[in-house]
């Protein structure tokens, strides 16, 4: 039976980036429900911790092709993104929020204006506590959003069908739950749809928007944007396409028709609220089950975000060999850099994640931050228990006894013992 | 030009690899990239043995335009439908049959004109997706019934050993049709520099981490697959880097940009003349989803495109593995007829899949789809199945009886 201190380990990993021993013992004191409510009570509280946002060229200036270097302050914002992961003392948040750009990849390699991914990330963080038909509306009107899906060119004449698919496949319902009339006239919906063009706000034009009757999933009428949000968020097939996605995200990976989607997806359907959602996610006797603690790689996000927790890292401790140009060429390598999802339909999940080449990235970029490391935790306490002190340091529940053998090896190299306690299945694996 | 067949294929088809291997073997020594004027059918692959061909596999991700890539620009009702993205008559690059290429991809028509390029027209499944995600699963899988997890070539390596050389998926991720339900594709970076491919580890160390990523039982599904990774890794990444360290990359004239695809093909040039035992590569590129503004895009994409595949070829010139490689370009789905007001085209269905190679029997292949005779959605009808193209390359380059792998037989065209 997993201890109560591995079930908050657990949760802090999930709901979180991980935790160490100090933060780990308050939990198990306070007890699991307890620790939960604390999280989720973070959705809405004050980071104490924010680091200084890069700067970021308004829209004014990239619309008029004075942007700078816009290639830099993504790297920048996304370097930004992942040390706000590792310090933010209310880490539920940054979870949803990653989670959340997993739910909405949007890439700036096409939207070319880090301002507008900030934008958008603010909004996954300030909304996406809440009802989930608030925050997809908001997304659709998002200048992230509207460049990535093409939305801010769909006009009546011939509507371009990108937005309202990928609203229908992707964002709210997953395929199947829809026909191709559906797409077609969802976009019809959507004409009009724009932004400013030097300020990059909101904004309908009626002379492109096409005001003739619509048929959507089975709802008919002179339906707007804002009624296709409505209806598509509020079907069944929404409960447990997004139910499904977030226990996939917080557990381990299930279909549609899992029965712990059919259970939980009733629940939010009442109001389509994702802390009520989160909640019952993490508060479900499965959560703790073996399937969820063995079900999770973690994304190299996380990895990343992690081993800078631990070790009290930023991007500037980086800065003698790049700062944060260095931590997002370790993401690249690894797979995975915030703001630049593949595709519209985000990453993939735990096999996806593990190839030979990111093999060697990891073990390389283990062994880079260990050199700016605060190892001091694990210098500290003698070499006997250093091995098993670097397992509560990184905040799992311990060592098999062949990766305790393993770095017991290496238990008076630190930064080495660190750079490899990183790679190990153990920690990988959530 | 209709899909060919000769006596090769046929016996192919009808009695598995065995009548081809043999056949293959008994033409070995023939002088690889001698291709006579005219002779297209009768490529210098039929002279390097199964053992030697390499098949590479590049994917286009979003959906790239075909009927802007091998245009139908003497077809009135192409330039009618697509008025504000049709591409002039006077600029494609013409290749008979009513069809031109898009004018970036000049090196595909110095292919063609070589007789090294096929197109292979009108490729699809039944029943189409729309869906980027569920189509290219399909493409990816070979099968369209939505419970088959494992990739194409993944069954493949499921059921030829252990070798994780054996295909090679450049990138950080491996491509969905290389993984099998246990064996999958090694992976390397996109990086034509050696030092990317191997972890800067001392020797002692690496002996530590080979202990800590040793199978272990009771670990879960996950963390057994961290620990069978890494320690590919270990058995991999040394070849893979001696490799790249010692052969260059192909060069590009001087102010030509060939994109992350020309890095990644560049790497696969370079394992390739290294003689590497790897039998399948694949590479990728994205962003053909062009819902808008779609003329631009396309063609820089395809400029990319048709640069890196120029200087890829190029680099395998002389080279005997070179000589018989296959390189198989394809996307999840073609896009709709009509275009947008967007300046750009919706999702589509049937599509060209190019195939180029020193070896490869350059001409058309399949019927042009209608214009006039389309699908509910507005769409184009198929008349290859995908599956022909991966009956092809499984006989005639993996050196395989395609049908165990496919799960039944599919005609094999007759481009390589």
């Amino acid at each position: 039976m997993p201890s109560p201190r591995a079930d908050v380990a657990l949760l802090y990993r999930r709901a979180g980036f991980g935790a160490g021993p100090a933060v780990l013992d308050a939990a198990q004191a306070a007890g699991f429900d307890a620790t939960l409510e604390k999280l989720l009570a973070g959705l809405s509280a004050p980071d104490d911790h924010r680091p200084a946002l890069p700067h970021l060229s308004s829209y004014e200036l990239i619309s008029r092709n004075r942007g700078g270097d816009l290639y830099g302050q993504s790297v920048d914002l996304a370097a930004w993104w992942v040390e706000k992961m590792a310090t933010t003392t209310t880490p539920l948040r940054e979870k949803l929020t990653l989670l959340l750009h997993g739910q909405f990849p949007t890439a700036n390699s096409k939207v070319y204006a880090p301002i507008f991914m900030y934008q958008q990330n603010e909004t996954f963080r300030t909304l996406g506590p809440g009802p989930f038909d608030t925050l997809t509306l908001s997304l659709a009107k998002d200048p992230a959003m509207m460049i990535w899906l093409d939305t801010a060119s769909n006009v009546r004449q011939a509507p371009n069908e990108n937005f309202g698919r990928e609203l229908m496949e992707r964002f709210t319902m997953g395929v199947g739950n829809y026909t191709q009339s559906d797409v077609r006239e969802a976009a019809r919906a959507f004409t009009g749809w724009g932004i400013t063009d030097h300020s990059g706000v909101f904004v309908q034009d009626d002379s492109a928007h096409d005001f003739g009757e619509k048929l959507v999933l089975g709802h008919r009428g002179d339906l707007t944007g804002e009624d296709v949000i409505e209806i598509v968020t509020h079907t069944p097939a929404s409960a447990r396409w997004v139910t499904a996605r977030m226990w996939s995200f917080l557990a381990y990976p299930v279909r549609t028709t899992d029965p712990v989607v059919t259970e939980l997806a009733a629940s939010y359907a009442t109001d389509l609220d994702m802390t009520r959602l989160l909640r019952s996610i993490l508060g479900h006797p499965w959560f703790l089950s073996p399937a969820s603690r063995e079900g999770l790689v973690k994304q190299p996000i996380e990895w990343v975000a992690g081993a800078l927790r631990t070790f009290r890292l930023t991007a500037a401790s980086f800065k003698k060999m790049g700062g944060a140009g260095f931590l997002v060429y370790a993401l690249g390598n690894l797979g995975q850099i915030p703001f630049d999802p593949p595709s519209v339909g985000g990453w993939g999940q735990n096999e996806y994640w593990l190839s030979t080449a990111t093999s060697v990235a990891q073990l390389d970029f283990a062994q880079s931050l260990v050199q700016f490391a605060d190892l001091s935790p694990i210098d500290d306490v003698g070499a006997g228990s250093r091995v098993d002190a670097l397992a509560e340091l990184l905040g799992i529940d311990g060592w098999t006894p062949q990766s305790r053998a393993a770095l017991t090896h290496v238990r008076h190299d630190i930064p080495s013992l660190a750079a490899l306690a990183l790679t190990a299945p153990e920690y990988v694996v959530n | 030009m209709a899909t060919p067949m000769n006596r090769r294929e046929f016996l192919a088809g009808a009695a598995g690899i065995g009548a081809a291997g043999v056949l293959h073997h008994s033409l070995g020594g023939r002088v690889a990239g001698a291709v006579p004027a005219g002779g297209a059918r009768v490529g210098p692959l039929a002279a390097a043995p199964l053992a030697e061909r390499t098949l590479v596999l590049l994917t286009l991700y979003g959906g790239n335009d075909g009927l802007n890539t091998v245009v139908p620009y003497e077809d009135p009702r192409y330039l009618a439908v697509r008025s504000n993205i049709a591409m002039k008559p006077d600029s494609v690059l013409p290749l008979g049959d009513g069809l031109g290429l898009n004018p970036a991809m000049v090196n595909f028509k110095s292919l063609w004109d070589a007789h090294h390029l096929a197109i292979v027209r009108g490729v699809g499944y039944p029943n189409p997706s729309l869906s980027h995600f569920q189509s290219m699963d399909i493409w990816q899988t070979g099968s369209t019934s939505g419970d088959v997890a494992s990739g194409w070539l993944g069954r493949w390596l499921d059921r030829t050993g252990a070798d994780p050389l054996r295909a090679c998926s450049v990138g950080s991720q491996v491509l969905p049709a290389m993984a099998g339900e246990v064996r999958k594709a090694s992976a390397v970076q996109d990086s034509t520099d050696a030092g990317a491919q191997l972890p800067y580890v001392a020797p002692d160390l690496l002996a530590v981490y080979r202990e800590l990523q040793r199978a272990r039982p009771g670990d879960g599904a996950y963390e057994a697959a961290v620990a069978s990774t890494a320690a590919e890794m270990l058995s991999t990444s040394k070849e893979f880097a001696h490799a790249i360290g010692h052969v260059p990359p192909p060069t590009y004239p001087k102010g030509v940009y060939a994109g992350d695809v020309g890095t990644q093909l560049g790497v696969v040039s370079q394992l390739i003349r290294a003689n590497m035992p790897t039998k399948a590569y694949s590479v990728t590129m994205s962003g053909f989803d062009t819902h808008a503004g779609e003329v631009g895009t396309q063609s820089q994409l395809l400029g990319q495109l048709d640069a890196a595949v120029g200087a890829f070829v190029s680099s395998l010139a002389g080279h005997r593995r070179g000589a018989a490689t296959t390189l198989v370009i394809y996307t999840e789905f073609g896009r709709r007829v009509d275009s947008n007001a967007s300046g750009g085209t919706d999702h589509g269905t049937a599509n060209v899949v190019l195939v180029v190679g020193p070896s490869v029997r350059g001409g058309f292949y399949g019927e042009q789809p209608s214009l006039k005779h389309l699908d509910q959605n507005g769409n184009l009808v198929h008349n290859v199945d995908f599956r022909s193209v991966y009956a092809t390359v499984l006989a005639h380059v993996v050196g395989v009886d395609p049908a165990a792998f496919l799960g039944r037989r599919y005609p094999v065209l007759g481009f390589v």
